[in-house]
């Protein structure tokens, strides 16, 4: 009788020993947020000398008000660039890495392989180490500092065409093509009706997936462009808060600034969810 | 599958009727869905490569001092400049030990957070789930600059804290941001394993459950085998992320005199090129991209060498 008993203790501790572990690792990645909120509603005289983590008086508006008129609204449109540059080319982007990888899941031809091949090696040579070389090719024909600098080389996602390969063999079943086929469906017909319906959710993932790597590419900006008004939203916080030893007040702004500009991507993060749970495994179960 | 198989002569199958249209139609489609993708990624991936490593064996030469400076072949001079520069070899060494440490660190909390959500262990998994996974949404210069005000004396809401410990001093501004980098990336590389955890079938578990295997027992000898594809996975792009570090010790220039301009391998490329020396800052890249290359490389045929046997 006493072998269950010991069992029902065993999980009572292992179950509040879990439990704490949950808790302590929600304060480490929550404190800094709510920090960063607290923080954004606080005047400029009460950010220093109140209490950090509670709120004094309520200046969030007036804050957020301070930020979108600051320099006739840079921000904003910081925040505007940011959703050309991350969201046109992660959408553009997770189509071609789309066709593709269902390219050489689907079909055989010449090539294939070394093109798979060549593709796998680029996910090994990351964003950043071809920043300074785009740049020095971009000034090569004087396209530096300009919007396409930074969009057009964001638009290629290898990882996402690894991913598609993978999503397509597993989700695209033969026998539906072969029956498109008989229906007398082109090829590339059949890619928008049929395959990419079944390849939806996996195509969310790449989507995510390069909506935050293009989100978060700092270097490829930094020595592309020169414009503040082409920044976008990192770009600009950066160079406001590499700027605040001069100008105090600018400290207040970088707050308010980094907490509207993780916004948008929290409130994806929420709605989308159920699609990381679903993609996000495949590309490492293979 | 067998349908489009038409270039290999004599293995077309007998359900391939027409063949001859179909093939040229399929070269069409295949053309169309491959080169699209193709071409931006000769010309954003590979000819900037080719062009960087063209312009890492160019040096400039003046006539007399003040002289119009022009380009010429120097062949291996840069990479000679860049095998005896000091600081690029130590912020090389640098970034090796931060991945030594902060890798493991960072992947055995993720993984420990996927185990204890996957055990049954665990009430509210749904909450937990997006709670760790929220720092992902924030950019790294935002995480660092965030994280450079909780470090700093006079902001931090761990004032008591920061008062006594200087994490932005020269000995702790490394792991200072070890720390940003953690935070950001823990929630996501839990979510890759723990996707792969809840694919496994769980009749798997049933057998060793019935043989008497504890939580501890299940997880060390039959999941965490099982995912080692998604572990192997996050080691890689970690290890190019750390190799790759730039924003976090950009930022935390403005908070801490400790951060040079060469602190970083990329840090090093960044300020060579604003100097500007274009063809040494090149070779740099090709250096740092092949290392990157060869040592994610070597990691993956490592562990597939032992997976196989």
């Amino acid at each position: 009788m006493s072998a269950p008993a010991i069992k029902v203790r065993e999980s009572i501790l292992s179950r509040t020993a879990a439990m704490i572990i949950m808790g302590v690792c929600t304060v480490y990645f929550l404190v800094p947020i709510w920090w960063l909120f607290v923080g954004s509603s606080k005047s400029r005289e009460q950010i220093t000398g109140t209490n950090p983590i509670w709120f004094a008086d309520f200046n969030l508006g007036a804050n957020v008000r301070e930020l979108l008129e600051y320099r006739d609204g840079v921000f904003l449109r910081w925040m505007f660039n940011s959703l050309l540059y991350t969201g046109g080319a992660a959408l553009l982007g997770t189509l071609l890495a789309a066709m593709c990888g269902y390219a050489i899941a689907k079909y055989r031809f010449p090539g294939r392989e070394t093109l798979f091949n060549v593709v796998l090696g680029g996910v090994l040579v990351p964003a950043s180490a071809l920043a300074l070389p785009l740049f020095l090719l971009f000034s090569k024909v004087e396209g530096t500092n300009t919007f396409w600098s930074v969009f057009l080389p964001s638009v290629v996602n290898p990882f996402g065409v690894y991913l598609a390969r993978i999503y397509a063999t597993a989700s695209v079943p033969e026998e539906l093509l072969e029956a498109a086929r008989l229906d007398g469906s082109g090829e590339v017909r059949s890619f928008f009706t049929v395959s990419v319906r079944l390849m939806f959710p996996a195509l969310v993932t790449i989507f995510l997936f390069q909506f935050v790597a293009v989100w978060n590419n700092f270097l490829l900006p930094l020595v592309m462009l020169s414009d503040e008004r082409l920044f976008p939203v990192t770009l600009g916080l950066y160079s406001w808060n590499s700027q605040v030893t001069g100008i105090p007040e600018l400290r207040g702004l970088v707050i308010v600034g980094a907490l509207l500009s993780i916004t948008p991507l929290v409130v994806a993060f929420l709605f989308l969810q159920r699609y990381w749970r679903s993609g996000i495994g495949a590309g490492a179960v293979k | 599958m067998t349908v489009t198989e038409t270039r290999t002569a004599g293995a077309a199958p007998p359900t391939a009727g027409r063949p001859r249209p179909r093939r040229s139609r399929h070269t069409k489609a295949v053309l169309f869905f491959v080169v699209p993708f193709g071409a931006l990624f000769v010309l954003f991936y590979l000819v900037p490569i080719g062009y960087a490593i063209v312009q890492s064996l160019y040096k400039l030469e003046r006539t007399g001092t003040f002289g119009p400076a022009r380009e010429v072949f120097g062949g291996l001079v840069q990479y000679e400049r860049v095998f005896s520069d000091g600081p690029f070899w130590s912020s090389v060494g640098r970034v090796l030990l931060f991945g030594v440490v902060q890798v493991p660190v960072m992947l055995g909390l993720a993984l420990l957070l996927a185990l204890l959500l996957d055990s049954g262990l665990v009430r509210g998994r749904s909450f937990f789930r997006l709670a760790f996974f929220v720092p992902y949404a924030v950019p790294g210069v935002v995480a660092a600059i965030m994280w450079g005000y909780l470090y700093s004396p006079n902001l931090s809401p761990f004032t008591a804290l920061t008062r006594n410990v200087d994490f932005l001093s020269a000995d702790l501004v490394l792991w200072a941001m070890a720390n940003v980098v953690t935070w950001v990336y823990v929630g996501y590389n839990m979510l890759i394993i723990y996707s792969s955890l809840l694919s496994i079938p769980t009749e798997i578990y049933e057998a060793a459950r019935i043989d008497g295997a504890g939580q501890f027992r299940i997880a060390w000898s039959v999941k965490i085998p099982l995912v080692m594809p998604a572990i192997v996975l996050t080691t890689v792009f970690s290890i190019i992320g750390t190799l790759q570090l730039i924003a976090e010790p950009q930022v935390f220039r403005s908070f801490s005199s400790a951060v040079s301009s060469t602190y970083t391998p990329n840090l090093t490329v960044y300020s060579t090129s604003s100097i500007p020396n274009f063809n040494l800052a090149a070779a740099f890249s090709v250096v740092l991209a092949l290392a990157t290359f060869a040592l994610s490389f070597t990691f993956l045929k490592f562990t597939q060498g032992r997976g196989e046997r």
